[in-house]
């Protein structure tokens, strides 16, 4: 084989693994990932026992401190009003968490409370990115 | 004086649009004098744009809360060093720093440059100065940081506890810088692919500022992971955060790049690897100042929809449309000259090099947007998370980690088995060492990962040191140095590849780091009483004490009460050390009347985690005293009566001072209770091994990168220029012997 | 007293601005160096790549990723570029001096 032939042959064969690699990877992480919800949409479509990612904010008034380190709240939509669902908690709390705070956790819906998965909490970070409301 | 502001803001759009049309007629018609004028606008964006931080800066040092940006995030209890970084916290002061540290290094660019590339330099300069005009254009029109409301408030909401931190302070300057730098290598790529000229010239000059844009950014994200790490709640340094990963991404294109450059410079080849990847890193570097501001992503920093979307999306699409058409049209000029002779060579492993780095940059992509690709495909917005990225990366970052041992020591063109015993053995011979050191002396075994890992950094350690030892034996031998000088003369004479290698070296020590801080970590997060213990891995931990103060933070960032515990670890009934974590209480603001000592404490409240890091492991600890939440939040908390009749106490009547004062002493108290009687607080407990490797290969990675960048001694050309100099008038003076033909 | 500063401060700014960007609308400006000042640059930055190919070539030889027969083919080679380099850096010096008489 020539030399510009050889690399022909070289670049299609390592395209084409690529293509089979990166399509591998992109068919696999449908069914690896978890659906992003906000309470009223968990609420909506319930899927008892399937693992979620919820994102909401926390419940004034619902805040419960359990004995051993757990922890009980409510998250509502983003926008504030709508349903709300209780979730349990445990495992480590980020010291940004309070009420008001957006927040996301990752579990499956048991019943109708949403278990979440041990420290899987994230909270937003409190830094203020967004425009302000008059910008001259 | 915010009227000087905007004025300079508008004034600086108006010299970046006049740069660009400047430089761009000039270059058109051969005009000499249009072009330099175009490129005196950089030197002028960046004295108006320093004139507006300075006024910005003066306005938060003085506490001038009519300011509206100062009146967020900033307060008189803010201590003067954050109150300064307290101008970057907010999304228009980080674009003002943005596009100020951008017209910085576009004019060091532009100066270095002010002799060479005449014909690539007016269209850089007008691609330097759309990234101004564009931030420019954003502070002008969308989001002013010199909006101001009268009458002034007299207090600010303050700087956000959890970024009272030094590491806060230098991480988004640092970051930044990472991301700006970027804009230069683009510009040049930009203005070589359209003048057709990608020579020795462009690469000297695009590397210098890659490897520098490259080693702020490393150096922003190895922050990043610190500040993670020492002061969010949950032990970890890396999260896969839709943030980190903005930042990661640009920074593997561009190590790609820095490598591949190299054998563009040798062998003329992978050229249009390298104006590839330049572009794309750029790209992914305007995308990561996007994703940081904007919530198309659930991510830590993400924080609702932002009037920002637009323009940036545009941008982005702007740049990549761009930089596909500049790459296929000018393919003729990016042609390679030569072609690899053997997949055993070190063309080939510099290939395979490239390719390991884009295919993790793009995992890591599609893990990142996966929310919106999921919802464009499925309907539905899915995440994917840790578990996903580990799977993926792991391999990967595996395969580039052998891959830095294997680079240095193989031949080009052809590696043959002769040359590859020599240079092999010892490093292999290295990795076995350790697999036989996991499985016996560590040990290490239970994860199959991690021992590969330790083998792959043995390998490069040992190839690595191999790479020295030869180099330092053959630079004693030719020049008769005493040991030393020779070492440190070899160095100096060849910065770029040495360096590299000590960057290897800390990358393997790195990884070393990560594989044993996430195999072998114990944690736990248990509710503990004082004089209560718990096992964390092989450590005991017991509580000994509360510990609580008001007023005087032990940790110097103005928070008013701080409770904590002290912790005693011992290890097999020894004494191994003391940690102190604690929880700093901040003010809310406003006070809100009647509730004054509750306001005090019920701001945000930080983790000051509770560490001891040996070279061996860390000992990690963090608190929650008072259990998740504040008093003012309605839960149910020991403290919380004590702090309502506190706050009954104060009677709304007195001064506001005496009400201050008052509530100061009430707190104080509250404090005495808590540490007299503390109720059973939460711990979350780490014992993690080698993490302190982690940040001492950071470390050897900048000193690598420092003495890669560092320019070259002048007398070692002029050495190189007479040895060469003599061989050309050897040949001139016999043109028989071996010289080249005349062309 | 702010309002004061702030004036001067635009003032200042305006004029600052004026002064370094209107050049072209002044043409008072030389109209620039010689091209071969880039040409010249641009072979220096060839030649100095080149010093550092032939550097690198040799350190490689030394810690055994070349053979032999490789290194003295390669060196030869990149030699006979650097000096293609140096003469066509002598002609364009001889070509300068020779136009500036």
């Amino acid at each position: 084989m020539t030399p510009p032939r050889k690399r022909q042959v070289r670049l299609v064969v390592s395209l084409t693994l690529a293509v089979v690699l990166a399509g591998g990877l992109m068919y696999t992480s449908f069914s690896a990932a978890d659906p992003a919800l906000t309470p009223s949409q968990l609420v909506r479509h319930a899927r008892v026992g399937a693992d979620v990612q919820l994102t909401g904010t926390v419940v004034k008034h619902s805040v419960r401190d359990l004995p051993g380190g757990a922890v009980d709240f409510a998250l509502a939509d983003r926008s504030g009003g709508g349903p709300t669902v209780e979730v349990a908690y445990s495992g480590s709390v980020p010291p940004t968490f309070r009420v008001g705070r957006e927040l996301i956790v990752t579990g499956e819906l048991k019943g109708r409370t949403f278990v979440a998965q041990p420290s899987s909490m994230v909270t937003k970070c409190p830094s203020k990115y967004s425009s302000a409301p008059s910008a001259t | 004086m915010a009227f000087a502001g905007r004025v300079a803001l508008v004034l600086a759009l108006s010299v970046a649009l006049y740069g660009i049309v400047a430089a761009l007629y000039g270059a058109r018609r051969g005009r000499r004098d249009w072009v330099d004028s175009g490129r005196r606008s950089v030197y002028c964006l960046a004295a108006i744009l320093t004139v507006a931080m300075v006024i910005l800066e003066v306005a938060f040092i003085r506490n001038d809360f009519a300011y509206n940006t100062v009146a967020n995030t900033s307060s008189t209890t803010t201590p003067l060093l954050y109150r300064a970084a307290a101008m970057w916290s907010s999304q228009e002061g980080s674009l003002l720093l943005w596009v100020w540290l951008l017209s910085i290094w576009a004019s060091v660019a532009t100066f270095i440059t002010r002799n060479r590339l005449r014909d690539i330099v007016p269209y850089a300069t007008s691609v330097l100065l759309g990234f101004g005009a564009f931030f420019a254009m954003l502070l002008v029109f969308f989001d002013s940081p010199f909006a101001q409301t009268h009458p002034a408030p007299t207090e600010g909401a303050g700087l956000d506890p959890l970024l009272r931190n030094p590491s806060m302070l230098i991480h988004p300057p640092m970051l930044y810088s990472g991301y700006t730098f970027f804009a230069i290598p683009f510009a040049f790529a930009v203005g070589a692919l359209v003048v057709r000229r990608v020579d020795a010239d462009w690469i000297r000059l695009t590397r210098r500022f890659a490897l520098a844009s490259w080693l702020f950014l490393g150096i922003g994200i190895v922050l990043g992971a610190r500040w993670s790490y020492y002061e969010l709640g949950w032990g970890g340094y890396w999260g896969w955060d839709p943030v980190e990963n903005a930042a990661l991404m640009p920074w593997l294109l561009s190590t790609a790049f820095l490598h591949s450059v190299m054998i563009q410079e040798k062998r003329g080849m992978l050229k249009i690897w390298n104006a590839s990847l330049v572009l794309a890193a750029s790209t992914l570097a305007i995308v990561g100042t996007f994703l940081v501001r904007s919530g198309v992503l659930n991510s830590i920093h993400a924080f609702g929809a932002s009037t920002l979307g637009i323009p940036f999306v545009t941008l982005i699409a702007a740049m990549t449309a761009g930089s596909v058409y500049l790459v296929v049209s000018r393919r003729g000029v990016l042609r390679s000259e030569h072609s690899l002779d053997s997949m055993f060579s070190r063309e080939a492993a510099f290939l395979l090099n490239n390719v390991v780095l884009v295919g993790l940059c793009f995992v890591i992509f599609w893990g990142t947007f996966f929310p919106l690709i999921s919802e464009a495909v499925t309907g539905t917005s899915a995440a994917v998370g840790p578990p996903w990225f580990n799977r993926y990366t792991v391999p990967l970052a595996l395969i580039l980690v052998l891959l830095s041992g294997v680079g240095p020591v193989i031949a080009w063109r052809r590696a043959t088995l002769a040359n590859a015993r020599r240079n092999f053995l010892a490093p292999i011979g290295a990795a076995a060492a350790m697999a036989i050191a996991c499985y016996t002396v560590l040990p290490a075994h239970s994860s199959i990962g991690a021992v590969l890992l330790f083998c792959a950094a043995a390998f490069v350690v040992a190839s690595v040191t191999q790479e020295f030892w030869r180099g330092w034996r053959a630079r004693r031998a030719t020049a008769g140095e005493s040991a030393p000088v020779a070492l440190l003369s070899m160095v100096r004479r060849n910065r770029r590849r040495y360096g590299g290698y000590i960057v290897h070296v800390g990358i393997a020590v790195l990884f070393i780091g990560v594989a044993a801080s996430s195999t072998f970590q114990h944690e736990q997060t248990v509710s503990l009483q004082v004089g209560q213990s718990t096992h964390v891995g092989a450590y005991t931990m017991k509580y000994v004490k509360a510990t609580g103060s008001v007023v005087t933070d032990p940790n110097h960032t103005g928070a008013t009460m701080t409770l904590g515990a002290l912790l005693r670890v011992t290890r097999g009934g020894h004494y191994v050390g003391t940690l102190r974590p604690s929880a700093g209480y901040y003010p809310a603001s406003p006070i809100v009347p009647g509730q004054v000592v509750a306001s005090l404490i019920s701001g945000d409240a930080v983790d000051q985690i509770g560490l001891q890091s040996s070279w061996r492991r860390d000992l990690w600890a963090a608190i929650k005293p008072l259990g998740t939440t504040l008093p003012a939040n309605g839960t149910q908390l020991p403290e919380e009566s004590l702090v309502n009749r506190a706050d009954a106490s104060i009677s709304p009547t007195w001064s506001a001072t005496t009400q201050l004062y008052s509530a100061y002493l009430e707190l104080r108290a509250i404090a005495a209770h808590y540490v007299a009687s503390p109720p059973p607080a939460s711990f979350t407990l780490i014992a993690s091994p080698l993490v302190m490797w982690i940040w001492i290969g950071a470390l050897i990675v900048l000193i690598g990168g420092l003495t890669a960048i560092w320019p070259a001694p002048q007398h070692c050309v002029t050495e190189c220029e007479r040895a060469i100099s003599r061989a050309w008038h050897r040949s001139w003076a016999a043109p028989s012997a071996a010289g080249p033909r005349r062309r | 007293m702010t309002a004061l500063i702030a004036a001067l401060l635009i003032a200042a700014l305006l004029l600052f601005v004026l002064w370094a960007l209107s050049a072209p609308f002044r043409r008072d400006a030389v109209v620039g160096a010689p091209g071969d000042t880039d040409a010249r640059r641009a072979l220096e930055s060839a030649k100095e790549a080149k010093y550092a190919e032939i550097r690198d070539n040799e350190t490689d030889y030394r810690t055994g990723k070349l053979s032999d027969e490789d290194f003295r083919a390669l060196d030869r080679q990149l030699r006979a570029e650097a000096v293609v380099i140096l003469r066509a850096i002598d002609e364009l010096a001889a070509r300068t001096s020779a136009s500036s008489v």
